[in-house]
């Protein structure tokens, strides 16, 4: 624990380029069993829960049960990330269930403009305005000291 | 059989070292530049540029954003939460240009909550709410799409963890490159070679105990793989580094560090001792604890030390604790405005949705923490605590580089100690440093990180062009330090014998267990065992002395003797082991950073019990420097001057 893989769901990302896990995982935690095409975390107390395995696994073959120092058992948070919002479903220990879902962007996946949307403004290396700057201050120039 | 770990080098102009906010940025505006002028730029990242670094898993608020509040007034909330020590340059500096980065965000397509008006939703005055489950993916996305327009000028290479830099073989005070370890197949050694080097690598984490040490040893405040690598390669590269001794505790939700900032500010809660005293307000009071550490007590916002300080003397010296949130209260008095049944109703859920995202976007244990002890916010309180301690120079702490500041934010009083030519640049030529990276130059957070990386990466651009004479990489140093990478496998291999699970063949039967080496966790052990009870941890409740100072220095130094007897049995084993080679850098860093301060400036964050008082006359005008030899092995302590060239009339709150 506390991120763990189904091992009957996955199936090792076998039909893709790379294991979505062992690519996200911040920590380097996942490890792919190759005979047996399954994902493992190998160093769960170094784990953050930061759930980036469990979202991102195709075959939603990877739990988290709370770390076994402090959360009674019983419990559980899922994630479900889709392209513009995600849905969570929290368990709680005495059965009780809570549902949230909120957004995650407002433009279309992979279009992120490196400008802003704010075009490149006249500064040069010389001076101290950055590239998309002064439009994307929203002020007509940048602060400096006596003014 | 050792295994042959083939080279692969990398030249390039610019190397920027880290996959965070303030590498994200730094992608984003030197990709920009760059192009124009005709240079490359390369950036490693330790892990998944898509969720690497301190958002990986997201955030709920950016706590930077000045909105129309002058760079003055963020700077007079940042030097009295510091009590009074940051560079007013840098900090300035940031605050002028991160509304820029806000709106930026706004356009890369990060949802920022809005009100009816269509203006920012604000936590405090300073912090704007999001819906930040994708922060960090979507500003690696602007900065992918950056990189991308300089087609194979442009490349980010992820998955190598640079354990060294290289400086120029005929002058030593300049950068030259770095080597890493790839962790994937086929596992390359890698050569970095540039004329600037940008490090954004981060802050450090596990270098103190952690508070939970089980399987909750990974659920760390700050993200475990935070190792103390911005730091420790420039410590180690020789540059000039800045109040290492500046650590921070932040108070947090018990056990799942869940943030308490939305608490606090967005819904207003108090925090008590458990028999319900409002100690923040006593402290406040005249004569109350905070007036013993003037000027900075008697001032709101009181600043995050002195708040962690009246809470730890709750708890440890009148006994009252455990500290309480008193979330119930603050929702019954938001809920009971609303007008009717069904307007407090629909104002309940949203409270609830809204508190519920909050550890969710973030700290996602958190949700699982309360579920698991089925506490409900709208019916009792729910227990804070200060926590272990971290190196976040970002945040409310300040350790990093000593680095340039920009020109037009000096006074001729200033120029001379804070301005050699380019902004963020460190006491190496050609080493540049932001977010963690940079010390002195607090509260940037994510947004300001991001920002200090974009200020960094176009003043680095500059350098490349200005210096275009390469400069050269000494082979002979890549090869001693291949070696040198790769030397604890050998160890393994050398003696793994020793140990088999094979009966009655070898001394033991665990791995782990050998007379000829130690694993690098146990090295991590023993670096949190040692700062945690001589260092100010919390085992010691935060408390340390020369005494204490001295010991924890002659331990490390075993650690640092026993790095060749540290074996690992595979590459992600390896890796490790580096991460705590960085982790010992900044633990020693520290230690002799405390040393050398005879006070207790930031009470809450660690007490000097033999100089109890903070000491406005002798140290209130001083950053504590250090700079490291690397041949010699040495250490030289260093005071710069606290230059408070803009005089603050008036402190602006949160």
């Amino acid at each position: 624990m506390p991120s763990f893989v189904i091992t009957e769901k996955c199936d090792g990302c076998k039909g893709q380029d790379k294991t979505a896990c062992l690519y996200i995982c911040p920590n380097d935690l996942m490890a792919l069993d190759k005979e047996k095409m399954k994902a493992y975390n190998r160093e769960p107390a170094m784990c953050w829960e930061c759930y980036n395995c469990v979202k991102i696994c195709p075959q939603q073959a990877i739990d988290v049960r709370g770390y076994a120092d402090f959360m009674p058992l019983g419990a559980s948070v899922v994630p479900l990330r889709g392209s513009e919002d995600i849905m969570w479903t929290v368990k709680f220990r005495d059965g009780n269930v809570k549902r949230f879902k909120f957004p995650i962007r407002t433009t279309p996946e992979g279009t992120a403009p490196p400008d802003g949307g704010f075009g490149y403004g006249p500064g040069t290396l010389d001076d101290q305005l950055l590239a998309t700057e002064p439009a994307s201050l929203r002020a007509d120039e940048l602060w400096t000291l006596g003014r | 059989m050792m295994q042959e770990f083939p080279t692969r080098e990398v030249s390039t102009d610019l190397l920027i070292i880290g996959g965070g906010m303030a590498a994200t940025g730094a992608g984003v505006e030197a990709a920009y530049w760059a192009k124009k002028h005709g240079q490359k730029v390369v950036l490693v990242d330790k892990a998944a540029f898509d969720r690497s670094g301190a958002v990986a898993m997201g955030l709920s608020a950016i706590n930077q954003y000045v909105g129309e509040n002058t760079p003055v007034d963020y700077l007079s909330y940042v030097q009295q939460d510091l009590m009074g020590m940051c560079r007013q340059d840098l900090v300035m500096d940031i605050a002028r240009h991160v509304n820029s980065s806000v709106h930026m965000f706004e356009g890369f397509g990060l949802p920022i909550w809005k009100d009816a008006e269509g203006n920012y939703v604000h936590e405090g005055r300073w912090q704007l709410m999001i819906n930040g489950e994708s922060y960090k993916l979507i500003l690696a996305e602007a900065a992918k799409n950056a990189m991308a327009t300089l087609g194979e000028d442009g490349e980010i290479v992820e998955r190598v963890f640079v354990t060294h830099l290289l400086l120029d073989k005929k002058d030593k005070s300049r950068v030259a490159g770095a080597v890493g370890m790839s962790v994937r197949e086929p596992y390359e050694f890698h050569v970095f070679k540039c004329k600037a080097a940008l490090v954004a690598a981060g802050g450090a984490v596990h270098v103190f105990r952690p508070r939970s040490t089980g399987e909750g040893l990974g659920r760390a405040w700050y993200p475990p793989w935070q190792s103390g690598s911005s730091s420790a390669l420039m410590q180690m590269a020789g540059a000039e580094m800045t109040s290492q001794e500046v650590i921070f505790i932040p108070t947090r939700f018990k056990d799942a560090y869940g943030p308490v900032g939305a608490w606090f500010l967005l819904f207003k809660s108090r925090a008590t001792s458990s028999s319900g005293r409002d100690y923040m307000g006593e402290g406040f009071k005249e004569g109350g604890e905070l007036h013993n550490w003037l000027p900075y007590g008697a001032v709101k916002p009181i600043p995050t030390c002195l708040r962690n300080h009246l809470m730890m003397q709750e708890m440890y010296v009148r006994g009252d604790g455990p500290i309480l949130m008193q979330t119930h209260e603050a929702i019954e008095k938001i809920a009971s405005g609303a007008p009717d049944e069904k307007t407090k109703k629909k104002k309940l859920k949203e409270l609830e949705a809204e508190a519920w995202e909050d550890f969710l976007d973030m700290t996602i244990s958190q949700a699982m923490l309360w579920a698991s002890k089925n506490i409900y916010p709208e019916k009792g309180p729910s227990e804070i605590a200060p926590s272990e301690p971290y190196f976040i120079g970002s945040h409310s702490g300040a350790s990093g580089a000593w680095c340039s500041g920009p020109e037009d934010l000096q006074t001729d009083e200033s120029k001379n100690d804070y301005f050699w030519g380019y902004n963020r640049m460190s006491t190496v030529k050609g080493l540049f440093a932001a977010g963690d990276g940079v010390g002195d130059s607090s509260h940037k957070f994510t947004s300001g990180s991001f920002t200090e990386g974009r200020i960094a990466a176009k003043a680095a651009i500059k350098y490349c062009v200005e210096n275009p004479d390469r400069p050269q990489v000494d082979e002979a140093k890549v090869n001693e330090l291949k070696e040198k990478t790769y030397a604890p496998l050998k160890v393994y291999e050398d003696n793994k014998d020793y140990s088999v699970r094979d009966e009655h063949v070898g001394y033991t039967y665990s791995e782990e267990i050998n007379p000829n080496y130690i694993d690098p966790k146990m090295l991590m052990f023993r670096i949190q065992k040692i700062m945690d009870e001589y260092a100010a941890g919390w085992g010691s409740q935060y408390n340390c002395s020369a005494t204490t100072l001295n010991i924890a220095s002659e331990y490390l130094r075993y650690c640092k003797e026993d790095l060749d007897k540290v074996a690992a049995r595979d590459i992600h084993e390896l890796m490790r082991y580096w991460e705590n080679v960085h982790r010992l850098n900044i633990a020693e860093a520290h230690v002799r950073h405390k040393l050398f301060r005879e006070e207790t400036r930031w009470p809450g964050y660690y007490y000097r019990s033999d100089f109890p008082k903070i000491d406005e006359d002798n140290w209130g005008n001083f950053f504590v420097n250090s700079k490291y030899d690397q041949e010699k092995d040495e250490w030289e302590m260093i005071k710069r001057p606290n230059i408070r060239f803009v005089k603050i009339e008036k402190v602006v709150g949160m």
